[in-house]
């Protein structure tokens, strides 16, 4: 089964570009990605940008809506995300806690839906 | 046969199916790897067994019946399924295991399946309501309604409960497996809970007293001993049974006419069943044995030095005092704290553990807990301060809604006072 890994995290808690905490996370996710590219489980993922730059658009009685930032405000926000090839949800969570980030922010797993 | 013989048989058919659903059931989901599923073709199989054993009598083996029953019912399920092709890899396992069909294949995998059963039922991943339900439903065999019933929710809200717990099972992809190492902790822990949650249910005296709870002590024990059997080196299952054995055995003594709750120190010690007392105790040497205490190993403990106790006066509360102690340790909580100063209150007399007491006051996390200020009431009352105690008293009574703890308080109060 395919599973998303949706990665939350405070973006104003995240560490800082140049600092010795970013460079560690960025270590810790570059070798997370070696690990499930070698155990053929990563089908994709990738880090998004910021929340500043989030478009939310809904379409209402035939006009579009366009407002600026994201779907709704939380605490911890979407950063990233990986979608992953696991044998079941045991395995996807096993993966999803080693993400850099649970360590610290959440990482909510969902599965992809089938059409069957 | 008379309407009266029909109706003895069909009441000893549902007892069968009862007793053989847990086993039959992890056996299908185990072959069918669908929970939905396996749960449908077993109530056909069920409906089925219904119609003929009544009159044909029960089959020698009337777990191989169903099971066989209930297999051949997938068949034509997944037969008539609109995606055929998809699962035909499904149907041609089924169609092997029905050719060479015998009494191995049913005995030889079924401990091994239920465990499996249990695991999944119990998923962290699933709400822990949802845990509970699922648990009676497919281990227990029990009917919608009648867990409807015990948890004082509408049969609909329920049957919805269960079957979303079902479909998130299954769009998951919640293994039905025995977890692997690095998970065993955890999960087994999740195990423990749920069934401790069952008992806790049916034990609690609480408003809405319903004649289906004492039925769900019996199911969380049966449960309990399935489970120490399933996974008889793990100390702590067999803590668990050992504390539910030593908790049932006061049932008789611990509700008055009228079904109000009778505090420890109230009970009739003669009304306590010996025979789940030596039970429990047996089990929990055993488990102790091990050398691996845990937090329903020590419970239990606590528990059988009160059913060793001749009465309230003659209990071993030093010992007590440390267990509560070793308790915290490993699971601290306000209430634990609360219980150990009680027991240290018996131990060194009341003076001592009222810093503690004035300690959780403080803290406040228990200010709407009645047993706090009930055992603060007591505590003061022995140690001798009248006007602390009685406003600990009416802070309990307005807390109290049970009418023998309210009689009891009122009792107390008044003695004070006169």
């Amino acid at each position: 089964m395919k599973y998303m890994c949706l990665i939350y995290g405070e973006e104003t808690k995240h560490p800082q570009a140049g600092t010795p905490e970013m460079a560690e996370l960025m270590q810790g996710y570059m070798a997370f990605t070696k690990d499930i590219r070698e155990n053929n489980v990563m089908v994709a993922g990738d880090p998004l940008e910021p929340v500043a730059t989030a478009t939310t658009v809904r379409l209402r009685g035939g006009k579009s809506e366009t407002t600026d930032g994201p779907f709704a405000e939380t605490k911890e926000q979407l950063g990233g995300y990986y979608i992953l090839d696991c044998k079941d949800l045991d395995e996807a969570l096993a993966y999803a806690a080693r993400i850099p980030t649970a360590a610290f922010g959440s990482v909510e797993v969902r599965p992809i839906m089938v059409f069957d | 046969m008379t309407p009266a013989s029909l109706e003895r048989t069909r009441t000893a058919v549902q007892g069968i199916v009862r007793e053989e659903w847990g086993r039959v059931l992890a056996s299908l989901v185990g072959q069918l790897r669908d929970f939905a599923l396996a749960e449908d073709v077993l109530q056909d199989a069920v409906v089925a067994a219904l119609g003929h054993w009544p009159g044909d009598g029960v089959p020698a083996e009337p777990r191989a019946w169903l099971l066989l029953t209930a297999r051949r019912k997938a068949i034509d399920r997944l037969r008539r399924d609109a995606n055929f092709q998809a699962k035909s890899a499904e149907l041609a396992v089924l169609r092997e295991l029905d050719r060479q069909a015998g009494q191995d294949d049913v005995d030889e995998t079924i401990a091994d399946q239920r465990l499996r059963l249990i695991f999944t039922c119990c998923h962290p991943a699933l709400a822990e309501a949802a845990r509970v339900a699922l648990t009676l439903r497919t281990l227990g065999g029990l009917a919608t309604e009648e867990i409807a019933r015990a948890f004082l929710v509408p049969e609909p809200t329920m049957a919805q409960r269960l079957t979303r717990a079902k479909r998130k099972i299954k769009a998951a992809g919640i293994p039905y497996q025995v977890p692997e190492p690095a998970l065993w902790a955890e999960r087994l822990g999740s195990v423990l809970a749920v069934i401790y949650l069952i008992f806790n249910e049916g034990y609690a005296a609480t408003a809405g007293e319903s004649p289906t709870r004492g039925a769900l002590c019996r199911e969380a024990i049966r449960l309990g001993r399935i489970l120490v059997q399933l996974v008889p080196a793990e100390p702590e299952a067999a803590g668990l049974l050992a504390l539910m054995l030593l908790h049932d055995s006061r049932r008789l003594a611990r509700s008055d006419a009228q079904g109000d709750l009778i505090t420890l120190e109230q009970q009739d010690r003669a009304l306590w069943d010996r025979d789940l007392i030596a039970a429990g105790d047996r089990l929990l040497k055993g488990a102790l044995a091990r050398g691996s205490p845990g937090p329903y190993q020590i419970q239990a403990a606590i528990s059988a030095l009160h059913a060793q106790a001749p009465s309230i006066a003659a209990t071993d509360w030093r010992e007590i005092t440390l267990l509560y102690g070793e308790l915290h340790a490993l699971q601290p909580s306000p209430v634990v704290r609360l219980n150990g100063a009680v027991a240290l209150s018996f131990a060194e007399g009341a003076e001592a553990a009222l810093p503690v007491l004035a300690e959780l006051a403080v803290e406040g996390a228990l200010v709407r807990y009645q047993p706090f200020h009930a055992a603060q009431a007591d505590t003061l009352r022995r140690a001798g301060r009248k006007a602390a105690a009685a406003k600990a008293y009416r802070q309990a009574l307005a807390l109290t809604r049970n009418a023998a703890e309210r009689r009891f308080l009122e009792g107390r109060l008044g003695d004070l006072l006169g």
